[in-house]
């Protein structure tokens, strides 16, 4: 866990910490590496329920129906995920449920792997296009900022927001 | 050894008029979000468009998912979530998603009537053979029943409001449709009207 060392903290753990401060209790993924620190503190928050989904589209419906019941939640995937999503996003924009959803990207700076550049490419374009607004994040020191404006537009604004991470801030995966 | 195929238990005989109001029971009894199509109509009959149900005119495949977040969100409250079999097919991998988080309060409703009914009554899958029940009990969901002929009403309508680990119930009827009148197709109002009975002003 995080803040026990002189170490600065890990910007992953800033942002779990934001996420849970703006009492976000529905977290929601498919597995994936870019992340696996967010996945792993929310299975080890008793706080919180940690749900893994066989296709990221469920995870929209998810919070939609965690949004009913007057909770908040997050939809943790990876760029590739995000074209699983596109039908169900017109749940959001047809019912203005508020939609918060962090995007670990592939197929940006640095990729080796050809497989990921299509849906890497297309991720803001579809996600504008089904009314998801996208805030990049390339650096450490923006992350905290970014997602506290994230929170803010959607648990506040209503509206349905995607913090993207980019490669330059996560790293290439090497193959 | 030459085994038998297995019966299907889908009769498809039952009139979903009769059977969804018997199995549903008193409705306020529950949170209910339906699935688009056959499932929506019924239940907005069903409930004279109450305030705590929710049904989607679209995202089709998205009910049991909301059922889940709105389960976890309400641990106090019954939900139930209404849907069909051509909305099923399309999340498979909800009821497998479902069947690991388990929660208490969930139960599902599937009226199967092998039929996609809003686009022409084209045959789904369930009339050739798939068996919605035996894919719920093999996601590990552990109160799975299938309502087929009268006699197995009054065991589905028992174990939707039994509360426990999440069921999942079948209900087999003739490919026909329930009461269709009028929906509020505008999703925004349907949240607000839901949140605002549940939660209070916002």
């Amino acid at each position: 866990m995080s803040g026990t060392s002189a170490e600065p903290k890990r910007w992953q753990d800033e942002m779990y910490d934001e996420l849970r401060k703006a009492n976000v209790t529905q977290f929601c993924y498919v597995p994936d590496a870019g992340h696996i620190i967010m996945i792993n503190r929310s299975l080890a928050d008793p706080e919180v329920h940690s749900i893994g989904l066989t296709s990221e589209e469920e995870g929209v419906a998810l919070l939609a129906g965690a949004d009913l019941g007057g909770a908040r939640g997050v939809l943790l995937m990876q760029s590739s995920g995000v074209g699983n999503c596109i039908n169900m996003l017109s749940l959001i924009e047809g019912s203005r449920f508020p939609f918060l959803c962090v995007v670990s990207m592939r197929g940006q700076f640095g990729e080796g792997n050809p497989w990921q550049y299509a849906m890497g490419q297309a991720v803001e374009t579809v996600l504008s296009a089904m009314g998801v607004i996208c805030l990049k994040v390339d650096r450490p020191e923006d992350v905290v900022g970014t997602v506290q404006a994230a929170l803010t537009m959607t648990f506040k604004s209503g509206r349905s927001v995607a913090v993207l991470l980019g490669q330059k801030l996560l790293g290439a995966k090497k193959f | 050894m030459k085994t038998e195929p297995q019966a299907v238990k889908s009769l498809f005989t039952l009139d979903r008029t009769k059977v969804v109001p018997e199995l549903v029971g008193k409705p306020d009894d529950f949170l209910i979000v339906t699935g688009l199509a056959g499932a929506v109509y019924e239940i907005a009959a069903l409930t004279n468009h109450a305030d705590y149900f929710y049904g989607l005119g679209g995202a089709m495949g998205a009910a049991c998912m909301m059922g889940l977040g709105l389960a976890l969100a309400q641990p106090k409250r019954k939900v139930l979530v209404v849907t069909g079999d051509g909305e099923m097919l399309m999340s498979l991998g909800s009821l497998c998603t479902i069947a690991t988080v388990n929660p208490q309060n969930l139960s599902i409703l599937c009226v199967d009537n092998g039929h996609y009914g809003e686009t022409g009554y084209q045959r789904s899958h369930t009339a050739r053979g798939v068996d919605l029940a035996a894919i719920a009990t093999g996601t590990g969901l552990k109160r799975v029943h299938t309502v087929a002929v009268e006699e197995d009403v009054a065991e589905g309508a028992k174990m939707l409001r039994a509360g426990g680990d999440t069921c999942f119930v079948l209900a087999s009827v003739k490919p026909t449709d329930g009461p269709k009148g009028k929906l509020n197709l505008f999703g925004d109002e349907c949240r607000t009207i839901f949140r605002r009975a549940l939660l209070g002003p916002a």
